[in-house]
């Protein structure tokens, strides 16, 4: 179990940590999503103890280990670029950690083996890694992180240099290759699908804090704060600044809405309601969808389905619909929304749905 | 704004290429048209940038011909071939202002100062650093620098093809979003022929009107994102696009039906294949219909990536996904049915036509 | 970054910093308390505070060596940097030539010191040397053991042939480290070639050039074998730089006290004029 009590980290005027509480379960897979320079990088370093925290503790199993070297934890990590020992094989690359160990050589050829099995390394076991494709680099220092055994396993977007296809294949494996081990898993994106895809528990990140940290799925369905919605939405949130009175949302006094049930708890005046793309439609979907006239900025088809880019009195949304739907740009249309679904924000961005999250 | 014409053009990188294998880049020939927004898409070494450094100039195909509007261009040099290009990572003049690197194609070319600053007021209000204008280009964060390159490859009006070479890598996918939207906006209000590298079908699919997808050094298929989502002419196609790719099992044909493990699936009319053929069936995930009747599957895991559900399944031990809406209900006793309009039949991994 | 602490690491620096002491900070202090002493060599000393100072920053002698030096370190500077540059940039990028260009440029810089003089002194001998005589054979006046101007173009010859593979191959790293979008945007950009090395190739090789200049500087500054071995100063004390008069002081005549507090101005020259280098090189890095 890995512990930060009020982890802060300052470096000159710049703050890359706010004062963070957070604990990580072993066995659990725990990713750190936001944008670049959200602080996911800092917070791993801090983790890791590459870095030591001006102010807070990090505990592991109980243990204070806030000035502990990296070195003298139990840490594996693996980066974006592929970090492989160059003149050594594939095979010498995985054994490296277990030769450092000093564990004897029945161990190491087993461990390497099956580590190699795992992750479909077998047939390169001789090769350098400067032979071989990007996909299997970075499955080789997977590999590696594997063998040391590791309680705590940092992976900072160990997927974005690798296409997109080889990106499906390792994210549907990793989860599956690191369940066994019960170390804690700490996997940094900035792919709000990626975080989806990997499921296990998410910290959203935003300007150096975690805005939220709960069940990835229930992050995204019940975000506490517009920042943490934001974070945690592709293709991005729609946005639009509305009046709550009585029983209805209105925009400038139009466009009346009837207000959702599980919006009941939101107080008459200024809300921001925010709401998912797939939620928008062309056609209604319930009697709790809303018709808007929005103007067309352009569309995009992308196979299935297709991304409606809209412009509502200066909001620009974005309508994700199933099929084909290539609206002729700088159109006017009518489209739904479905009013079920609808977030709402107080000015300071705390969410006031009934059933939210947050910290 | 040019019309590009690949005349049978293959390359090796080798001097003395005598096999199919040898060539890096297997036979092309295709014309594209005059203000189209192409796609090349394929994973990495497939072939997709040899075929742009031999638009490019960069390369000289071993074999063929490259022709702009009817004029051979095989043996121009890239400046001679008025092209603009966008790179996978940021190429800024360091020393210069925001302002300045957009106005360095135009200023080269002896564009009357008004000119140059129109244009360029134009593009920075586009890739929205209009108050950075001023600022030297170094101290950037990688976005926005990414933008100014970006901004300069579309800043010249008069070229004859704008290429982009995996330009969205280094962006945060919020601004890919933005990004994307505007570069299709822009290409549908200027016209220009734009050809674009990637690996990622989304940025593809959304991008051009005419995807290429390449394999193996070779264009498997050339078509509409539509087409390329409801028909792949090759199986190929039919897994790289498409997230989770296509479901494909080792078929058999019995009369005009298909065959999977115990499974008859009726086809629309008998398709004409030789009978010692390779057959498989390709269905998307997301013509697999969740029902209570239909043929039985064995779930095995059920992701839930918010807006849609994929569940994964055996169907008569070979592995099925689906996808189905966000609020769907999984039976217990889950049962699936195929779209028959969604129907794909390979042989050798290839489509056979089967009047679906 | 504060990153972890370790103690252990203290040990490993011990014995650099032993070294440090014995080879720099010991002899340092002792050419301190020579400077200000008076010795007749007896190991007498005499307390002598500033005087030696006073003195050495007063004669004629000091000051023409010290503008001696500058002007040489300019020329040289002025000579190797755009000579090294230029090289560099038409030195091969790939292929064989790469490494025969390497080996090639890196030749003499493997030569010692005194041997570069060695041979120059007797390459331009008039009676025997290859290049005197050809000089010669040319109608060129040339002799640099009693025309002042010969000696000096034959000592600054000398260091170009010596030091600009070191400028060359500086470069070299710098340009190899540009990647070919850059150059291949520009070529798109219909930039000219003067522009890819003004706005790519220039700014890229900043970092390197600084290095390149602060080296060649502090050691075209602190010259000695070279014009020692050549010209041993002369004709006259054309060529009698700072270093060379300081030997003279210290092992021609003893001066002891005068020498030491020579050198410690000397040092503090370079100090001063290598910050200065480099304050003013990296403030437009800062600038921007």
């Amino acid at each position: 179990m890995l512990e930060l009590r009020n982890v802060e980290k300052v470096v000159g005027e710049e703050v890359h940590i706010r004062p963070t509480n957070l604990v990580l379960e072993r066995g659990t897979l725990n990713v750190l999503l936001g944008p670049t320079l959200s602080g996911k990088t800092s917070l791993m370093r801090l983790m890791a103890g590459l870095d030591v925290p001006t102010s807070g503790s990090v505990h592991f199993d109980g243990k204070e280990v806030t000035g502990v070297r990296v070195q003298d934890r139990n840490v594996a990590m693996v980066y974006q670029q592929f970090i492989n020992y160059p003149a050594m094989t594939v095979y010498e690359n995985i054994a490296s950690p277990m030769r450092i160990a000093g564990k004897d050589k029945a161990t190491i050829e087993r461990e390497v083996r099956k580590a190699a099995g795992l992750l479909k390394l077998t047939p390169y076991l001789g090769r350098t890694p400067l032979n071989l494709s990007g996909g299997q680099q970075q499955r080789t220092a997977l590999a590696r992180a594997l063998v040391k055994n590791a309680s705590l396993v940092l992976l900072d977007e160990p997927l974005a240099n690798l296409d997109y296809k080889l990106r499906e294949e390792l994210r549907e494996e990793l989860p599956r290759i690191f369940a066994q081990s019960g170390a804690v898993f700490v996997y940094a994106t900035t792919e709000p699908t990626e975080a989806l895809l990997l499921g296990g528990r998410t910290a959203t990140l935003s300007e150096g804090r975690v805005t939220q940290y709960g069940e990835t799925i229930d992050v995204y369905r019940r975000p506490g704060d517009l920042l943490t919605a934001r974070t945690f939405a592709d293709p991005p949130l729609n946005t639009v600044a509305m009046t709550k009175k009585g029983q209805v949302l209105h925009v400038d006094g139009e466009q009346a809405i009837p207000l959702p049930p599980h919006l009941g708890a939101v107080p008459d005046g200024e809300v921001t309601i925010a709401f998912h793309p797939h939620h928008l439609s062309v056609h209604p979907v319930s009697d709790a969808s809303a018709m808007i006239p929005v103007k067309v900025l352009v569309s995009e088809i992308a196979g299935s389905e297709s991304f409606v880019h809209v412009d509502y009195r200066g909001n620009r949304w974005v309508m994700l619909q199933h099929g084909v739907h290539d609206v002729e740009a700088d159109s006017s249309m009518d489209v739904f929304l479905d009013s079920r679904h609808l977030m709402a924000f107080n000015a300071d961005g705390h969410s006031l749905n009934m059933s939210s999250g947050g910290v | 704004m040019a019309r590009i014409t690949l005349d049978h053009i293959r390359h090796s990188y080798g001097p003395k290429p005598t096999e199919a294998k040898d060539y890096a880049l297997k036979e092309v020939h295709h014309e594209w048209e005059d203000g189209g927004a192409y796609a090349l898409l394929g994973p990495s070494g497939c072939g997709k940038t040899t075929l742009l450094n031999i638009i490019s100039g960069l390369l000289t195909p071993s074999e063929g011909k490259i022709l702009f509007d009817g004029t051979d261009v095989t043996n121009l040099p890239t400046e001679k071939r008025n092209i603009a290009q966008v790179f996978q990572f940021p190429v800024i003049y360091d020393t210069m202002t925001v302002y300045d690197n957009l106005a360095f194609p135009l200023r080269n070319r002896k564009l009357p100062e008004a000119d140059v600053d129109r244009r360029v007021n134009e593009i920075l209000s586009m890739i929205d650093l209009s108050d950075w204008a001023k600022r030297k280009a170094q101290g950037l964060t990688a976005d926005q620098k990414q933008k100014i390159s970006l901004g300069r490859g579309l800043v010249r009006s008069d070229v004859n093809a704008i290429l982009f070479d995996e330009p969205l890598t280094v962006i945060d996918p919020h601004m890919k979003w933005v990004l994307r939207s505007q570069l299709k906006r822009l290409h549908r209000r200027s016209g220009f022929t734009m050809v674009y590298v990637t690996h990622d079908q989304t940025e593809a699919l959304t991008f051009a009107d005419k995807v290429v997808v390449m394999y193996e050094g070779e264009i498997v298929q050339i078509g509409t994102p539509v087409e390329l989502f409801e028909r792949p002419r090759h199986t190929f196609v039919g897994y790289f696009i498409g997230s989770p790719g296509m479901n494909i099992m080792p078929a058999a044909l019995e009369g005009s039906a298909v065959v999977v493990g115990n499974q008859q699936i009726a086809l629309p009319k008998r398709p004409a294949v030789a009978c010692e053929a390779r057959l498989e069936l390709g269905i998307r995930p997301e013509f697999v219909q969740l029902a209570r009747d239909g043929m039985p599957i064995a779930i095995s895991k059920v992701e839930d990536v918010g807006r849609q559900k994929i569940v994964r399944a055996s169907f008569e031990g070979h592995p099925l996904a689906a996808v189905v809406p966000e609020d769907t209900e999984i039976p217990a006793d889950p049962r699936v049915t195929f779209d028959a309009d969604a129907l794909n039949l390979y042989a050798n991994s290839w489509r056979v036509e089967t009047g679906a | 970054m504060n990153k972890t602490w370790n103690n252990k690491a203290w040990f490993l620096v011990m014995p650099v910093l032993l070294l440090v002491a014995f080879s720099a900070i010991i002899p340092l202090m002792t050419v301190v308390n020579y400077s200000v002493q008076d010795t007749f060599g007896n190991n007498q000393f005499f307390w002598a505070g500033t005087d030696w100072f006073t003195d050495v920053l007063h004669s004629d002698r000091f000051w023409d060596a010290l503008i001696r030096n500058l002007i040489f370190s300019f020329v040289i500077l002025a000579i190797e940097v755009p000579l090294g540059i230029l090289i560099a940039l038409n030195m091969p990028k790939r292929g064989i030539g790469v490494p025969v260009c390497l080996v090639l440029m890196a030749l003499p810089l493997l030569i010692p010191w005194n041997v570069v003089g060695t041979i120059w002194q007797v390459f331009g001998r008039v009676d025997i040397g290859l290049l005197g005589h050809y000089l010669r054979i040319l109608g060129i006046d040339y002799n640099y053991t009693q025309d002042p101007v010969d000696a000096w173009v034959t000592v600054i010859v000398m260091d170009v042939w010596h030091w600009t593979s070191l400028v060359v191959l500086l470069c070299y790293a710098g340009l190899a480290s540009i990647p070919d979008a850059y150059y291949q945007a520009a070529k798109i950009d219909g930039a000219s070639g003067w522009s890819v090395f003004r706005y790519i190739q220039l700014p890229k090789m900043k970092r390197v050039l600084l290095i390149a200049v602060l080296l060649r500087f502090m050691d075209s500054f602190m010259i000695y074998t070279e014009p020692f071995v050549v010209t041993g100063g002369g004709p006259g004390n054309s060529t009698t730089f700072l270093s060379i008069d300081l030997v003279k002081m210290a092992v021609g005549q003893f001066d002891l006290g005068p020498a030491a507090a020579m050198s410690i101005i000397y040092f503090l020259i370079i100090l001063l004029l290598s910050w200065v280098f480099y304050t003013v090189m990296t403030s437009q890095d800062a600038k921007s």
